[in-house]
């Protein structure tokens, strides 16, 4: 299983990845594996909102269940991944790439402390079994 | 009587197995102070002993095969065909559980799919759901449908003073724990066109009934684009037996059609169970609650059909589900699908024809009589009010003498509709019973 | 093995039931308010019959074989009960007629009412509700009627165990209330410490499945009640597992104020392929003024002459309609014929039995699946469908290949605190054979998972189908069908 050493995570298994100001977010290798067979995805934001860190932001959906999934920080959101609608299973191939959910512009970056490196979160997924 | 097969000899054997004495030992966990009560219960008696109680108690009623029924006002005494009955009779459907595995509940799995696609078609919409518990839930699930749509940012809920008293007061115990107002039916003076007056932009869903409670038929379509303006959604509460007619909401730019199931099919056995129907347009599927069938293929390669989007259910997504509904009305499903697909389309049509015309031939008999006034102006489908020389309840009492059921009293209801009558014809009304209909009301109207 | 659809049946022109035509005059149809098609199946009668006998038969019942759903109580549906429901007076009567013209339904559903609240050890029922989740939800409902009638704003909160059915979150959010979940300890029972912490002046209430989903008596029940009831809470019973304590122990006298029976899961009325059901409700003294609008009460008390005079009576604090009229009716009859033919004695023997089924089967298999709390159960119990040495047969492939033995699958993946659950409920209508076949199908797929795992993996073979592509259904969402033809009028 793939942890990105240049992401953050959250407990929720929601990645970030920082460049400068401007954060991209998706879930997880593990969350998707989880999931099971991905057949929806709705992004329930859109570009120019504002949200904070723990909001709902988007619901990801296999047959067998449904993940609500969180700002790991906050921010402005600049872009939202519509190809999502049509191929979902993207998710399950290429999480941390093509399946990236949403980009934002950081509204405090000192958020981004709280969140678990590539190693803690490793170590997280591996006592959760 | 029970229906235990064990001998005295297998539990024996099986408490022996088990490594215990007696049944008592089973039960070492309840509190000694309130194990094995003595339940105050009647005696119980043989399959024999109970038919001759049953009988009393079911002769104990008039009933609506002895008496002319025109009684609807929610509840319809159509005819049912044959075949219906002996479908439900075959155990394969009715001792079968839940389509949780659909390897071996093809038989239930397609009965539904074959149900959400004739809700389809007499609604107009996209989708179907495989039942609620009756209309008037489903119409508090339509507005939960609405609040989520809007995340729960508006919070009026407007609701037209002519959908049936029930439906109204079940979505008002629904929304007791939520912060919303409910308005718009506080008088019957509400037309539709008022109504549209009343929608703004906190509106969250408007909702109104075709044909309404007082049997009035009209065009939506002004509601339906007002509600379009405003971002609210918009509810029809049709019957679906009227729809085998009458053009289907849809057309009114309708966005849910919710409705009472019952006269497909389903006698009015006192009330339940019955039919909730719950349809809508594609985009808003997976906010709908109840289960849902849809088409997929197995192993082999034949074509199958599974529950769907589970997810959106109480099982997985618990409190934030939708709804919490998990038993629907499922033998009631199979019974309208039987009844719609015995009576087809031009059945459906030639029953729903043959009410409209019974229904006016009497209110036009009745409104000839002396004390008596059809208070309907507009279109009516098979149920309108009349005004009477004196009070229903009266009217009512007299009536059983003619082996009659008279109408609803809407005196209960609607503070201006005092002395005033709802009657329902159906096309088990033959002509003479209408007549006899009309010189009851003669003599027992002076 | 597939049936087509009732449409493939069709043809255009061909009728099926025919109706008389008009006697009287027509009235002209309203403008603009007409449908110009209306797209149904055109079929014979002995289409529809040969159809929907098909159907049925690629269907599994009870009336077929057994179903040990956990939690279900898949029981024998008697046929006197489906005779009884059809008897004129009950199946032709309106719900809005003269309630003196209706004195015979009303009179059982009186005597319903007050037996449901006998043997639950509560003053009073409601028959309303329409199935067990909304019985719950009018339970919670009370509950909540009842503390702003107390004037107590400050109960936000409902306490549930992580064993619960799913519908227990479900009906709390439904009507406003936040869930706090709390965990099971190491013997399958509540929490306590967890529980005690929980309960303060926030809470409203409790809500407790007894037996609970593991099928295990709590052994701390009386302490949970009175720890809730101490905090000003009530505790809202889900008796989805009644099966099991019918004469043994009423939950009233354990403390519990308001509880939801599923007639059609205890009281032998039939699943129906998913329903109807029928959700009762019982409760305490305090909460009777609570319950939905309306109850079946005596106006008239019986004379030497004449019987009680029967109606319908608005609680004085109602919390409201939950449906339309009065109730399933229909399934009340079922259920009053199976009370008044059992009597007392006969519920106390269905629970014997039941309990008895379930720990016979139980000890048969606790050396072959693992079964986490493995103790005196009660009519039912949860083993593991997964093995250490075969970490890739899952309870899912062990369900697939019972239905080859002809079984239908225990209740899958429920309750969420068991790993790979396989939730085993017989109930006391199946006999000592029935269960050593059960048994013996049980350890022969044991056997299977290990020397032939393909098995399983690619069950099941023997059944009309094959397993179903739940991914493609729910990615291609074809819900309804509308063949082309039906867009000609």
């Amino acid at each position: 299983m793939e942890f990105p050493q240049d992401l953050k995570y959250t407990e929720n298994d929601e990645w970030v990845r920082v460049e400068g100001n401007a954060g991209t977010i998706g879930i997880t290798e593990y969350a998707q594996e989880q999931l099971s067979d991905i057949v929806f995805v709705e992004i329930t934001a859109s570009t120019g909102d504002e949200l904070s860190k723990g909001d709902s932001f988007a619901s990801v959906e296999s047959v067998k269940a449904a993940s609500d999934v969180y700002m790991p920080v906050g921010g402005k959101v600049t872009a939202t991944n519509d190809d999502l609608a049509d191929e979902p299973e993207k998710v399950n191939s290429s999480p941390y790439g093509e399946a990236w959910l949403m980009k934002i512009e950081l509204s405090d970056a000192s958020e981004l402390d709280a969140l678990m490196d590539a190693a803690a979160y490793e170590t997280f997924c591996a006592e959760r079994g | 009587m029970n229906y235990i097969p064990h001998t005295d000899r297998e539990r024996q054997e099986m408490l022996a197995a088990i490594g215990l004495a007696g049944i008592e030992d089973l039960y070492t966990a309840i509190p000694e102070e309130v194990r094995f009560p003595e339940l105050d219960l009647p005696e119980p008696l043989t399959e024999m002993e109970v038919l001759d109680e049953l009988q009393a108690l079911s002769e104990a009623n008039l009933d609506t095969r002895h008496f002319s029924c025109f009684l609807g006002a929610g509840a319809y005494n159509h005819f049912i065909p044959a075949v219906v009955d002996h479908i439900l009779r075959r155990s394969e459907f009715y001792t079968a559980y839940t389509p949780y595995q659909p390897e071996v509940s093809q038989g239930t799995l397609q009965t539904i799919f074959e149900f959400q696609s004739m809700m389809c078609q007499l609604t107009g919409m996209d989708v179907s759901n495989a039942s609620h518990y009756d209309g008037a839930t489903a119409l508090a699930e339509a507005v939960i449908l609405a609040l989520n749509h809007h995340r729960r940012k508006r919070s009026k809920v407007l609701l037209s003073p002519a959908i049936h008293p029930h439906f109204r007061e079940v979505v008002r115990t629904y929304m007791q724990g939520m912060d919303l107002t409910i308005h718009g039916d506080e008088s019957l003076k509400t037309s539709v066109k008022d109504l549209i007056e009343k929608i703004d932009e906190d509106t969250t869903l408007v909702a109104v009934q075709y044909p309404d409670f007082l049997g009035r038929i009209e065009d939506l379509t002004a509601l339906g684009q007002a509600a379009q303006d405003a971002g609210a959604l918009f509810c029809v509460v049709a019957n679906p037996f009227a729809l085998g007619m009458l053009k289907p909401p849809a057309e009114f730019g309708a966005d849910i059609v919710v409705g009472e199931g019952q006269p497909l099919g389903i006698p009015t056995s006192f009330g339940g169970p019955y039919l909730g129907v719950f349809t809508t347009r594609q985009k808003y599927v997976r906010k709908m609650a109840g289960r849902l069938v849809g088409e997929t293929t197995d192993t082999r390669g034949q074509t199958g059909y599974v529950l769907t989007l589970t997810p959106r259910e109480q099982h997985i997504r618990r409190e934030k589900a939708s709804s919490n509904i998990c038993t629907n009305q499922g033998l009631m499903v199979l019974a309208s699908t039987v009844y719609l697909a015995a009576m087809g389309k031009s059945g459906l049509r030639k029953a729903a024809e043959l009410s409209y015309h019974k229904a006016h031939y009497a209110a036009q008999q009745i409104n000839a009589l002396d004390g008596y006034e059809l208070w309907n102006k507009g279109p009516f489908f098979h149920e309108f009010v009349v005004r009477c020389p004196r009070p229903v309840e009266e009217i009512n009492e007299l009536l059983l003498d003619f082996a009659i059921i008279g109408g609803y009293d809407l005196g209960q209801d609607y503070e201006d509709l005092q002395d005033h009558m709802l009657l329902a014809v159906t096309e088990l009304m033959a002509k003479e019973n209408i007549d006899h209909l009309v010189e009851a009301l003669r003599e027992v109207g002076s | 093995m597939t049936e087509v659809l009732i449409y493939d049946l069709s043809a255009p022109g061909r009728e099926g039931v025919k109706l008389p035509n008009t006697d009287v005059p027509e009235a002209p149809l309203p403008e603009g308010l007409v449908r110009t098609m209306l797209p149904l199946p055109e079929v014979s009668e002995i289409d529809v019959v040969r159809h929907f006998v098909r159907l049925s038969q690629l269907n599994y019942g009870i009336d077929i074989g057994f179903y040990p759903l956990g939690s279900c109580t898949m029981k024998y549906n008697p046929k006197i009960n489906e005779d009884a429901a059809r008897m004129t007076g009950f199946a032709f009567t309106h719900p809005l007629q003269d309630p003196e013209a209706a004195q015979g339904n009303l009179a059982m559903m009186y005597a319903l009412q007050e037996w449901l609240a006998e043997i639950g050890g509560f003053a009073g029922a409601s028959l309303q509700p329409a199935a067990g989740a909304h019985g719950e939800m009018t339970g919670i409902l009370i509950i909540r009627a009842y503390h702003a009638d107390r004037g107590d704003k400050k109960r936000t909160k409902i306490l549930i165990p992580d064993s619960a059915h799913g519908t227990n979150p479900a009906s709390t959010a439904m009507s406003g209330f936040d869930v706090v979940e709390i965990s099971s300890d190491e013997r399958g029972n509540v929490n306590m410490d967890e529980l005690k912490a929980a309960c303060d002046d926030t809470v409203a209430g409790l809500m407790l499945t007894n037996p609970n989903t593991l099928g295990l008596f709590d052994e701390h029940v009386r302490e949970i009640c009175e720890v809730v009831h101490a905090c000003g809470g009530l505790v809202y019973g889900d008796g989805a597992n009644m099966n099991a304590l019918l004469g043994v122990v009423r939950p009233g006298d354990l403390g519990i104020d308001v509880l939801h029976y599923n007639l059609h899961k205890t009281f032998s009325t039939p699943h129906g392929g998913g329903g109807p059901g029928s959700g009762p409700v019982g409760v305490v003294e305090k909460l009777l003024p609570f319950l939905p609008d309306p109850v079946v009460g005596i106006l008239e008390e019986a004379t030497p002459e004449l019987p009680p005079l029967y109606g319908f009576i608005k609680p004085e604090k109602s919390i409201g309609r939950v449906k339309s009229f009065f109730g399933h009716f229909g399934v009340i009859v079922r259920a009053y014929t199976y009370i008044r033919m059992l009597g007392a004695a006969g519920l106390r023997a269905a629970a014997d039995h039941a309990v008895l089924n379930a720990n016979y089967i139980r000890v048969n298999l606790e050396k072959l699946y693992p079964i986490p709390f493995n103790r005196i159960c009660m009519h039912e119990f949860v083993a593991e469908g997964h093995w250490d040495d075969v970490p890739e047969i899952h309870a899912l492939d062990i369900a697939k290949r019972l239905m080859d033995y002809g079984f239908h699958p225990p209740t899958n993946y429920f309750p969420l605190i068991v790993h790979e659950a396989l939730m085993i409920e017989p109930t006391e209508t199946e006999s000592k054979q029935s269960l050593d076949a059960f048994i013996d199908a049980m350890q022969k797929i044991a056997g299977e998972a290990r020397e032939e795992p393909q098995l399983l993996k690619t069950a099941p073979h023997k059944t009309p189908f094959g397993r179903l592509d739940e991914v493609q259904a729910a990615k291609q969402l074809i819900l309804c069908c509308r063949p082309e033809w039906m867009d000609q009028p």
